[in-house]
């Protein structure tokens, strides 16, 4: 893959990124409520943390990652009244995470304590993970079209040509677009406060 | 010096891919699904009739009832009711 080529900047709104709508004390408190719309957007907002603590950092197989996916958003569904600070949510998920991760690897390795199931690395994977959720929140500042391409493109690992099929633009539309929307991301970034490492 | 240049932000964006859409789509559907669970269950305790009914066909009481015949809410709803 070439280098994106340079191109003018795209504004991205500074209210909805530094705080996304709802936030986070905001949507936990309205699942505890019994607002199921809430809960749903609480799975999707913290669905790829999750995912990436058990694939990534605890490297579990895919029906292992599988499990361990649905019991963390069980258990968190069952004691959303247990969490003291609301805006914790995504750090006691993060642990919670991590807890049934070792479980799961402990279950393989029979009774073996924590420290010798656990992958080499795995605060520094976490920590990465952490910032990763920082700079993904920096997308709910960008445009829409920013946040699909920027989607597409990294997350889900989309070539300009899938892309632009699918949004019916040429290739080197996507790649200016791509690289003015990073361009937004990185100042916008560059504006906020280091993430505080939350697990 | 900034932390974020485009090449770090890159990288970072591709640490969190989206989860399996089923394994979000359960997560979401939980409640409903518990809530569901739960009613079917305390009926099928309460009525014998309706427990036959469910216990004899579980998707097509599943169905009868509204509910989604989700595999793993079918599962747990034979375990449930195992002689």
């Amino acid at each position: 893959m070439g280098p994106l080529p340079r191109s003018a900047g795209v504004r991205f709104d500074t209210r909805t990124a530094i705080s996304p709508e709802p936030n986070d004390a905001a949507l936990v408190a309205r699942c505890r409520a019994g607002d199921h719309a809430a809960w749903h957007e609480l799975v999707e907002r913290f669905s790829r943390y999750v995912y990436a603590i058990s694939v990534q950092a605890f490297r579990l197989p895919h029906h292992d990652a599988e499990d361990v996916f649905q019991e963390v958003f069980a258990r968190a569904y069952q004691q959303l009244d247990k969490l003291r600070d609301d805006e914790a949510i995504r750090p006691w998920l993060g642990q919670l995470t991590r807890r049934l991760c070792i479980d799961r690897l402990r279950a393989g390795a029979r009774e073996a304590p924590a420290e010798e199931v656990e992958p080499a690395g795995i605060d520094e994977t976490i920590s990465e993970l952490d910032e990763a959720f920082a700079v993904r929140e920096a997308l709910a500042a960008a445009p829409e079209h920013c946040r699909e391409v920027i989607d597409r493109f990294f997350c889900r690992d989309e070539s300009y040509a899938t892309i632009g099929a699918a949004l019916d633009l040429p290739s080197g539309t996507i790649a200016s677009r791509i690289s003015r929307c990073l361009a937004g991301m990185r100042k916008f970034l560059e504006g906020k406060k280091p993430a505080a490492s939350a697990v | 010096m900034s932390r974020y240049d485009e090449t770090r932000i890159g990288e970072l964006l591709r640490r969190l891919p989206p989860a399996p859409e089923a394994w979000v789509r359960a997560a979401q559907e939980m409640p409903l699904a518990r809530l569901g669970l739960d009613d079917l269950v305390r009926r099928a305790e309460e009525d014998a009739e309706f427990r036959t009914r469910l216990v004899a066909d579980l998707e097509a009481a599943l169905r009868e009832e509204g509910v989604a015949p989700d595999p793993k809410l079918v599962e747990e709803l034979r375990r449930r009711f195992q002689p």
